[in-house]
């Protein structure tokens, strides 16, 4: 049984989004002032949702839990986006960047989405320009583009290291702009803490001021989900501090299905943790692996500082398997590689845990200035993170979680299971499969923003004309409120012994262990006995000192970890019953006889989409079914 | 292993905008020289809660120093005393065992404290709102290389653009003047091509906007050697020379007062 109806259109995939703007119904500039929606969240996707949105006439109320719209974790992709302008006359196309979006995906991913998505990225470059966003540029005047990620084209647009950041800022200036012009009205320092429904159908939110304490309804036409990724239920990752899965989940427990719990991304250039008090890890770029050789030392109780170590005592591992990709190997395969040699006892470091990251070499060759124009503010920022001098001393790297692929499930209107409410950006299951390319985040979080959600929310909302928003009166309402306030005072009311943190902490580590780059069955099944015992810990002996009423950090916390708790237990079930390895998801048991991963085509080539049954209960797999008609499925090879 | 260090912590407390407010002491034992200064301020909560007391409150999120959020006087300097770093970059191998550090608030009329170390820092999203952006609506757009852009322009621009929006400016300032934030939006839009068309009433609408909530600049400087991201003071001239540039060219407000 399927309960699942992508709703991809018809006809030829080139053809399917033009067909499809078609055939949505639309709502009439002058009524679309009486559709009120909610946008929770002002990252790229929220920012760009809110804004585009209310310029088409729809009045939008926008939620986020920072201070200011501009903080988004958004802010922080360093790299670039891609799009298929051909600007670099190299062979570029859309239908390429949807070949490599899929291929990249380890055909996990739907090929209609993916073909959207390439064909909306060339609008993207051109509205953000138009923003004022200051992409890099040649002397002529003219954008300039590089190849990222073992890209084999020149398609990414950058801004220094900042692209992230820069794209943030046009996106939440285009949110600034409406909020001027009174079609957008602001909530900072507000979380959601509960989707509601009214009939089925998504009629607003419950949100708690982080400020006041206040607990307090809002009601509308439709709810938008632009909640980002969950890579921080494994406690240390390079999310920022608050990412967090919380509005995503609580739309789950009311009805929306979650779709590829297990397909998280781990990325291979990270600084290792310094101690377990540290907070977050922290992200290099990875360019740096195309100068950078990556080794070990041979023995596994070296004690020599990295330059005593003699070349016939160092195993460059990479160089070593894979021979014709040597350092530049996919994320995932650097990544795993350096688990099993840190695994082994090889590791570096005061406590073991890195490998080198060696530029010896390169500076040998053409010279530390040379090695400074490129990666000079990389370097700076490892040594004010490290204290080491990566000019002198090899650097440390080890893989730290980066980029959630699953996320809620949507149809290709981006609309969830609920009907009415809709995800989009990270917090969506749809584009990047189970492996996402590089530079393709920020892409996705604003094709969905700028350029999808726009056109396709109509199509809902055409059939409503006339329906009055809910009152916040309402029974729902009411209820989802009171349970929103007994959550907050359960917390409070616990009174045990251990932080917070410290048992976010513990669940991070039990993830991290047996749901992270590696997962075997026995592993899986470990942790689904470990993290119901910490939960049941967790509601018995969490101390939360504060109030209610009053910014509480601590609160906030708690609300975030009791959802990861839940989040974690359907990884592993998600995980346990995808007997393949794809992409980010690499299950010991199936792998080929060089490590790599091995796809079951045959079996798995389907979302996973898990129904909520209740807290008591396991959720309920469902099926959907990937079709490609027009990317043949291959074997991955770095050899 | 890294040494550590034992320090002496005065922290600032306040209940509310409304409450008074006071200095605490707190001791901090074995703080590794490797973490960074938000982390040993998570030890520190750690420690409070395991004492049944109210942990500190401070700002921060993505721990990497882009996107603004951490802020902190430290030793009565924003940021502390590392050039060119945030807070949560700022690493504890750059003070001594022993040593006494002094932490409170971002202190300006504009940025009232929320609690503790967190302050509102919403007066800037205002001067944003006045016209820091470029009026064109999502799909309007033509091929982003139909406009060229000068590398020169484009770079300067760029420089500006890299503005965290944390307020160490205004915290650092005399005055309290938000003269740097507000420069540097400016500066960003104003350099280059597409930000021609709403130059002057942005400049006029986003400069007036700012004084209506922060003090006035004297020339002290202090902002720059404050911000993390050393924006240049020669925005603020660019600035100031736009603002007057703006006042005779608004003719729409010529001949009317």
């Amino acid at each position: 049984m399927t309960v699942l109806d992508s709703k991809i259109p018809e006809g030829p995939i080139g053809e399917k989004w033009e067909n499809h703007k078609f055939s949505v119904k639309l709502v009439n500039p002058n009524n679309k002032r009486r559709f009120e929606i909610i946008v929770i969240g002002t990252g790229l996707a929220g920012a760009s949702a809110a804004a585009s949105l209310s310029e088409l006439g729809y009045r939008v109320k926008v939620f986020t839990f920072h201070d200011s719209p501009r903080r988004a974790h958004s802010i922080a992709a360093q790299g670039g986006i891609n799009a298929a302008k051909n600007y670099t006359n190299d062979g570029d196309s859309v239908h390429r960047l949807f070949y490599d979006t899929v291929k990249g995906g380890d055909y996990r991913s739907r090929e209609a989405n993916v073909h959207r998505l390439a064909e909306v990225s060339v609008n993207i470059i051109d509205q953000a320009a138009a923003q004022g966003v200051p992409f890099a540029r040649e002397y002529g005047g003219l954008l300039d583009n590089r190849s990222f990620g073992g890209a084999q084209v020149s398609r990414t647009f950058y801004a220094r290291g900042q692209t992230g950041q820069q794209l943030l800022l046009g996106a939440y200036q285009a949110l600034a702009k409406q909020i001027t012009a009174g079609s957008v009205e602001l909530h900072t320092r507000t979380e959601l803490l509960d989707v509601v429904l009214k009939d089925g159908r998504a009629c607003g939110v419950v949100t708690r001021d982080l400020v006041s304490g206040e607990v307090r309804s809002h009601s509308s036409h439709a709810v938008v989900l632009a909640t980002g990724g969950y890579g921080n239920v494994y406690y240390l990752s390079t999310n920022a501090m608050a990412c967090n899965v919380t509005a995503a989940w609580r739309a789950h427990r009311k009805g929306a299905f979650f779709a590829n719990a297990c397909y998280t991304q781990i990325h291979p250039t990270c600084i290792p943790a310094s101690d377990e008090f540290q907070s977050k890890l922290t992200l290099m770029s990875e360019s740096l692996r195309n100068d950078g050789r990556i080794w070990v030392p041979e023995a596994f109780d070296e004690a020599r500082p990295p330059d005593q170590i003699p070349e016939s005592d160092r195993d460059y591992y990479l160089e070593r398997k894979y021979p014709a990709f040597g350092n530049l190997v996919p994320r995932d395969v650097a990544s795993r590689n350096s688990k099993t040699v840190v695994d082994q006892g090889k590791g570096v470091g005061p406590i073991k845990n890195g490998v080198y990251l060696d530029f010896g070499a390169v500076i040998e060759r053409d010279g530390e200035e040379v090695v400074r124009s490129k990666y000079g503010n990389l370097f700076d920022m490892y040594e004010r993170i490290t204290g080491e001098n990566p000019y002198k001393v090899p650097m440390r790297i080890y893989p730290a979680t980066h980029y959630t692929m699953g996320g809620v499930w949507v149809d290709y209107n981006l609309m969830t299971t609920i009907p009415g409410c809709y995800a989009i950006g990270e917090a969506n299951f749809s584009d990047h499969g189970a492996n996402r390319l590089g530079a393709s985040a920020l892409m996705q979080g604003l094709a969905d923003g700028y350029f999808v959600l726009p056109y396709t929310i109509g199509d809902d909302l055409a059939g409503r004309l006339g329906e009055a928003p809910v009152s916040t009166d309402d029974p729902v309402f009411v209820e989802a409120e009171a349970a929103v306030k007994s959550q907050v005072d359960r917390f409070l009311s616990i009174g045990g012994t251990r932080s917070v943190d410290w048992f976010h902490r513990e669940l991070g580590k039990i993830v991290w262990d047996y749901i992270g780059m590696e997962r075997t069955k026995e592993g899986l099944e470990k942790a689904l006995s470990e993290i119901p015992a910490l939960e049941e810990e967790f509601w018995k002996d969490l101390r939360l000192p504060g109030s209610a009423a009053t910014l509480n950090s601590g609160l906030e916390k708690a609300g975030r970890v009791a959802d990861f708790f839940e989040l974690a237990k359907l990884m592993a079930r998600d995980a346990l019953d995808r007997e393949e390895s794809c992409g980010g998801h690499f299950r010991a048991e199936h792998q080929t006889e060089e490590g790599e991963a091995k796809r079951d085509d045959e079996n798995f080539a389907h979302v996973a989409a898990w129904e909520w049954n209740g807290s008591g209960s396991v959720q309920t797999r469902h099926k959907e079914e990937l079709t490609f008609e027009n990317v043949a499925l291959t074997q991955r090879s770095y050899k | 292993m890294s040494t550590e260090l034992n320090l002496t912590l005065q922290i600032w407390r306040q209940d509310g905008p409304l409450d008074d407010g006071h200095f605490e002491t707190y001791s901090a034992a074995g703080i590794s020289e490797d973490m960074s200064f938000l982390e040993m301020l998570d030890i520190v909560n750690e420690g409070l809660i395991q004492d049944g007391k109210v942990p500190i409150e401070f700002d921060h999120d993505c721990r990497e120093g882009i996107c603004g959020t951490c802020s902190l006087m430290i030793n009565g300097q924003a940021h502390g005393q590392e050039k060119a770093t945030t807070t949560c970059q700022l690493h504890m191998r750059k003070f001594n065992d022993g040593e006494t550090i002094v932490v409170e608030p971002f202190r300006a009329r504009a940025f009232p404290v929320v609690r503790d170390l967190v302050v509102d820092r919403s007066a800037f999203d205002r001067i944003i709102e006045a016209g820091g952006y470029i009026s064109v609506n999502t799909g309007a757009a033509s091929d982003a290389n139909l406009t060229p852009v000068p590398k020169e322009a484009s770079d300067t621009s760029f420089d500006a653009a890299a503005c965290i929006g944390c307020g160490a400016c205004v915290a650092a300032c005399p005055n309290s003047a938000a003269q740097l934030f507000t420069s540097a939006k400016l500066g960003h839009l104003n350099l280059i091509p597409q930000g021609q068309s709403q130059r002057f009433e942005r400049t006029e609408s986003m400069v007036e906007t700012m004084e209506s909530f922060f003090g006035s600049c004297t020339n002290h400087g202090e902002c720059h050697e404050a911000c993390p991201k050393e924006i240049s003071l020669d925005f603020i001239a660019f600035m100031n020379r736009d603002y007057v540039k703006a006042k005779v060219k608004n003719r729409k407000l010529a001949g009317q007062t």
